[in-house]
């Protein structure tokens, strides 16, 4: 047991290592300083997935967090816009707004199960979309455009982020903001997995009628799990909007619901840390595939399938045959 | 003293059928209270109102006085009146001590969000309910295969699963759907004596819903007969052996049902 905790402290440091410190020194060695955005972007898209994730782990396939991300990015873009707030405080608002709304849409339509969730989610996406472009609010297709970089943010005179306007490289500042963001977030649902409400999560995830029977609450555990999920995700969309200083209503689109979705089924459903590698598995397997051209997209398909089919549990599951990330 | 759980002019309809009607009966603390009755008799409906797993379309179920019909069915767990299933509804990939373990939900002291954060409290029940699973587990005879998941258990221990992942809750009335049922003779009379044993050592009153004749009258201080959804006959397994009306039921429906 020791030795599996020494095992896994070692694992976390040599992560935390290669993101905050190797990565940026490959980066600035090579001089490919695009790789700042791609990788930020897979950061804060695995946040998102991570959400997507959880409703997994209560049995719920959801197919609608592009909608949150959406809402996400724009309260963020109006807080930041319209009220002149800081973006570090609107990010935060962001993602509870988002959970606010899970929680309004939640209480309906939790109770179903599979298809029938799956369906509802997917609609989601398109009816926030839609959404945006009738609201005023939203500046409808036209979408909010020039969003200031995320200022200064200090606590009693002490400057714990400088301003990205001011910084000569503020992709290296988003790429570690969406760093730290990931790993807050996976070490946060590694810890809720762990803990009793991810067994509450797991019981009802393969029985809902006999959780019920031992007393829990199923309907609140629902509502939290997707208040959770949609955090997470409203916290994704406020990043990406900041990042690209601009939000429309196809920022976030069915498509992209449909690959946090899938990010899930790759990195694989029984580990935590799934989303966070089929993420960037997905997103470099994507781009690596543009040289085929019209084909891309076919062979991408493809291949997903073909991954499927070998291995339904997800890439985690070759290099962790027996132990599932739940397990304690 | 009242009764500890009263069902109290309960019926159930569906559309045009009615598969309970006026059934009332009590149960007295800390005996074996059977529901029998031939195929089709609404006993399983019933079973599902009291543990308020359905609504009913009227009457109540009081369980010490309090309503536990027409809520959740976490509300009447909470209570302290607990159901079991047959044995496909189990937790597939957990463990048997996992399972004991998650279905000791409703002893938990600290929040949810106290497990997250590891409090003290939190800490100290993750151990109590590992150590009273232990001591459960023993208790029901399951120590071999308490690291067997259970989608890997053979049936009769899936059932045994079952009562302990009920007691786990610590429940003052466990309610047994079907505890027998496609079991032969040796696994009947064990389990016959398990159900006794959690009465006896456990203090939890029960009430089953059942099949098996022999079993039933071995198993019950007293028996509740159900036929077309109304209740024919109420006593201990002597008066019920010799009623006329619960012979005419059983030998009017299916033979071979009666086995005594």
């Amino acid at each position: 047991m020791t030795k599996f905790v020494a095992a896994r402290s070692g694992g976390v440091a040599l992560f935390l290592v290669t993101l905050f410190i190797a990565v940026p020194a490959l980066i600035s060695a090579s001089g490919r300083t695009d790789f700042y955005f791609t990788l930020t972007s897979v950061a804060i898209l695995s946040i998102a997935s991570a959400g997507v994730w959880l409703t997994f782990y209560i049995g719920r396939i959801n197919i609608g967090q592009g909608a949150f991300a959406l809402i996400g990015a724009y309260v963020s873009a109006i807080l930041v816009t319209k009220a002149g707030m800081s973006f570090w405080l609107s990010l935060p608002l962001a993602g509870l707004f988002a959970a606010l709304v899970a929680i309004l849409i939640g209480l309906p339509i939790l109770r179903l199960r599979g298809v029938y969730f799956a369906m509802i989610t997917l609609v989601l996406t398109q009816v926030v979309t839609l959404t945006a472009l009738a609201v005023p609010i939203t500046n409808g297709a036209k979408g909010i455009t020039s969003i200031p970089l995320p200022g200064e943010l200090s606590i009693f005179g002490l400057t714990l982020i400088p301003d990205f306007g001011s910084l000569d490289n503020s992709r290296l500042a988003f790429y570690y903001t969406a760093c730290l963001l990931m790993v807050l977030t996976f070490a946060g649902m590694y810890r809720l997995v762990n803990s009793r409400l991810g067994h509450l999560c797991r019981s009802m995830q393969q029985n809902e009628e006999l959780a019920s029977s031992i007393g829990v609450n199923i309907a609140y555990v629902r509502i939290i799990v997707f208040a959770i999920s949609s955090f997470l995700g409203g916290i994704a969309g406020a990043m990406f909007g900041s990042i690209a200083q601009s939000v429309y209503p196809s920022s976030f689109q069915v498509a992209d619901s449909v690959n946090f979705m899938l990010n899930c089924f790759l990195g694989g459903l029984g580990y935590v840390f799934g989303p966070m590698l089929g993420t960037l598995v997905l997103y470099f397997g994507w781009d690596l595939l543009f040289e085929l051209g019209q084909f891309q997209l076919l062979v991408y398909s493809g291949l997903l399938i073909l991954l499927m089919l070998v291995l339904p549990n997800g890439l985690l599951s070759l290099r962790l045959p027996q132990r599932k990330g739940t397990s304690e | 003293m009242s009764a500890l759980l009263q069902v109290q002019n309960v019926t159930k309809r569906f559309g045009g059928l009615t598969a309970n009607h006026d059934v009332s009966f009590d149960v007295q603390e800390n005996e074996i209270l059977s529901v029998i009755g031939p195929n089709g008799a609404g006993k399983s409906t019933l079973f599902k109102m009291i543990s308020s797993f359905l609504p009913t379309t009227s009457g109540q179920v009081l369980f010490k006085g309090w309503r536990i019909s027409n809520r959740k069915p976490h509300i009447a767990a909470r209570r302290g009146v607990v159901r079991t299933f047959q044995e496909t509804t189990i937790f597939k990939s957990m463990t048997v001590r996992e399972s004991v373990i998650v279905a000791q939900h409703l002893r938990s002291k600290a929040s949810l969000a106290g497990y997250f954060w590891g409090t003290r409290v939190a800490r100290s029940d993750v151990e109590r309910f590992g150590r009273y699973a232990d001591e459960l587990i023993d208790f029901l005879g399951m120590t071999a295969i308490a690291g067997e998941q259970a989608s890997n258990l053979p049936q009769g221990n899936l059932r045994a699963l079952g009562i302990a992942i009920g007691l786990a809750t610590d429940p003052e009335v466990l309610l047994l759907d079907e505890p027998f049922a496609g079991m032969n003779h040796d696994e009947t009379m064990r389990m016959v004596d398990l159900v006794r044993k959690v009465r006896d050592e456990r203090g939890v009153t029960v009430l089953l819903v059942e099949h098996d004749m022999p079993a039933v009258m071995k198993i019950s201080d007293r028996i509740v007969v159900l036929n077309f959804g109304e209740m024919i006959a109420e006593g201990t397994p002597q008066e019920i052996q010799n009623n006329e009306k619960v012979i005419e039921a059983y030998l009017g429906s299916a033979d071979d049902e009666i086995g005594i």
